[in-house]
């Protein structure tokens, strides 16, 4: 028992697994920290419910990569004794909360790739993930309605809503790319039919953003997809200060059960 | 308890309200064990005494989500870290269940909210004390969630039909808090060194308050009478405490934990604990406002309201715009 980092997994169908399980994990994470700050209180249980959601995700992935790579680790050792440079999430993700139209734009446009990399994952080889595809599938539909209803609410509400919306969406896009970037170890999982390719899901991501943000009267970002590098580790600031919470106890209390 | 119920009392008394006739009809329901439903006749004090109860207790619920939620992004697992963010979710569901059964007595949750943000409505004591540690989260699903369960469960039987019945929902969801926190301790009491002083110590800081949460002594108390001539009130403030010490120090001992008390004794011929002196100078600067976090709390409450009011004028205004666009 020790504080000491686990290494990452050189086994493909791990990391694959991990790099969506930390998407969920670090997710669910930033919308816990609303709680208890939501700006009202319907809007409290439904953060708390989409967080929930999404620690549950990472939970079954997290379970399901310590079966394949079988070298004794569990849940909390992946979620809290890895360096950070071997947590693989998508930088979208770890983006601070900012104020309530970030948040909003964020889950925005992470649930709507979500929904539509879930439901392809049902079609998975691996029975496994496509359990875990077969409940994530309901509960995505329920997180990107949401965010779209907010959304439009927000959109189209005041001048200042308006405002903060269009610059959440403006500051958030540049991340948005990166779900999209399959990694070079993915070739022979998505051969086999157990992982898919997120490029396929590019065209009706896209649809499917451009008409909800016309709904909410807001203007489609031209900047490029220039932010990318949380799949091969390379994270920003931000996720070293999000960890050292995360990782508080493990990291202070060795070998201690909680 | 969670409405320790320290306002002063100004309502004129019983019989001056109502005719003779009416307030024995009332009275003779109440006595009967009948339900009182939000359309009935009902004194206004007995309408006053519900709402002020009723709404301290939403306030606290929704209060009480801040020092837990101080511990949700440092939880030590994901089991943990589910856990209380459910739990957390819960206690606003429960502010949110109160705020709706206020609502019945012709209050509004946003104006029983201002007045909480205003500093002009109480919230529990209890939550004025700070969570430095990962065991407050324990010892507050222990303690807390074991005071409000002994104060809540007669609630249940209380006369106000809306009351009564959230009260029902509450306490199912107060038990299985309760039973979590005392398994976090007992993971505490039984794991490394650090992790039993953690323990210890959450217990010695939390003990005392929670015995406050019951409200002052018998003989201060200012207005258990009317309350319980209405059948709001079943067990008085010493009664409810009695029984939280007598179901607490056994659960202590199993943990093989000590009660900061060194008074604390068995007596044999009670049957109950006995526990030494209550510092109620503490309890009363703490509702003055003088508790460790009385303003910590209040300035959370009020940034999350301010900081979101962008966020509720919008929602506003694009009701009315889809309304006027459905015309
Ligand atoms: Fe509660
Ligand atoms: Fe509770």
């Amino acid at each position: 028992m020790s504080t000491a980092s686990i290494s990452l997994s050189k086994e493909p169908l791990v990391r694959f697994i991990l790099r969506r399980a930390d998407d969920a994990l670090v997710l669910g994470h930033r919308l816990s920290e609303w709680c208890g700050h939501a700006p009202l209180l319907e809007e409290e249980m439904a953060l708390a419910n989409i967080a929930l959601d999404h620690l549950g995700q990472a939970r079954a992935l997290y379970t399901y990569a310590a079966e394949v790579e079988a070298a004794g680790l569990d849940e909390d050792a992946y979620a809290y004794r890895r360096d950070p440079v071997d947590y693989l999430n998508v930088l979208l993700v770890e983006r601070p909360n900012g104020d309530f139209a970030h948040t909003i734009v964020r889950l925005w446009l992470y649930s709507a790739f979500m929904s539509l990399w879930w439901q392809a994952m049902t079609g998975s080889k691996d029975a496994q993930l496509s359990a875990i595809a077969a409940r994530a599938v309901k509960e995505v539909a329920y997180h990107l309605r949401h965010a779209a209803n907010w959304l439009v609410r927000l959109g189209d509400g005041t001048a200042q809503s308006h405002q903060r919306t269009q610059m959440a969406l403006d500051q958030l896009w540049p991340y948005a790319g990166e779900m999209f970037t399959s990694q070079p170890d993915e070739e022979d999982l998505i051969a086999t039919g157990i992982a898919i390719d997120p490029e396929t899901l590019r065209q009706a991501w896209l649809t499917r953003i451009m008409n909800e943000a016309a709904q909410a009267l807001l203007k489609m970002p031209t900047a490029p997809f220039s932010q990318q590098g949380g799949r091969s580790g390379n994270h920003s600031e931000a996720m070293g200060h999000l960890l050292a919470e995360l990782q508080f106890m493990q990291r202070t209390y060795p070998g201690a059960q909680w | 308890m969670y409405t320790q119920g320290l306002t002063p009392e100004t309502e004129t008394p019983v019989r001056a309200i109502g005719d003779e006739a009416a307030m024995a009809r009332f009275q003779a329901r109440i006595d009967a064990e009948q339900r009182i439903e939000p359309n009935d006749a009902m004194p206004a004090a007995y309408r006053r005494t519900l709402l002020r109860q009723i709404s301290q207790h939403a306030h606290s619920e929704i209060v009480g989500m801040l020092p837990e939620g101080n511990w949700i992004t440092r939880a030590p697992s994901l089991r943990r870290k589910v856990a209380l963010l459910a739990k957390v979710q819960d206690e606003c569901g429960h502010g949110l269940y109160l705020y709706a059964a206020a609502e019945t007595l012709d209050a509004t949750r946003e104006q029983l909210y201002d007045d909480l943000l205003a500093g002009k409505a109480r919230y529990s004591s209890i939550f004025n004390y700070p969570t430095p540690t990962w065991a407050d989260i324990g010892a507050i699903g222990w303690l807390v969630d074991g005071a409000a369960i002994m104060n809540q469960i007669p609630l249940c039987r209380c006369s106000y039909g809306p009351y009564a019945r959230a009260m029902i929902r509450v306490c199912k969801e107060e038990s299985f808090h309760q039973r979590q926190g005392f398994e976090i301790m007992m993971t505490l009491a039984r794991g490394t060194d650090a992790q039993k002083r953690m323990a210890q110590d959450a217990l010695n800081r939390w003990w005392w308050p929670c015995l406050m949460m019951f409200g002052p002594p018998d003989t201060q108390s200012q207005h258990s009478d009317t309350s319980t001539l209405w059948k709001i009130k079943r067990f008085s403030n010493d009664e409810l405490r009695q029984k939280f010490v007598d179901a607490t120090v056994p659960q202590a001992h199993h943990l093989g934990l000590s009660l900061p008390d060194p008074k604390l004794h068995f007596d044999e011929i009670s049957g109950h604990w006995r526990y030494g002196d209550i510092d109620w100078e503490e309890f009363r600067q703490v509702l003055a406002g003088h508790g460790p976090c009385n303003q910590e709390r209040m300035a959370a409450r009020r940034k999350a309201h301010d900081d979101g009011a962008w966020v509720r004028e919008a929602a506003l205004a694009h009701a009315e715009k889809h309304k006027a666009r459905a015309a």
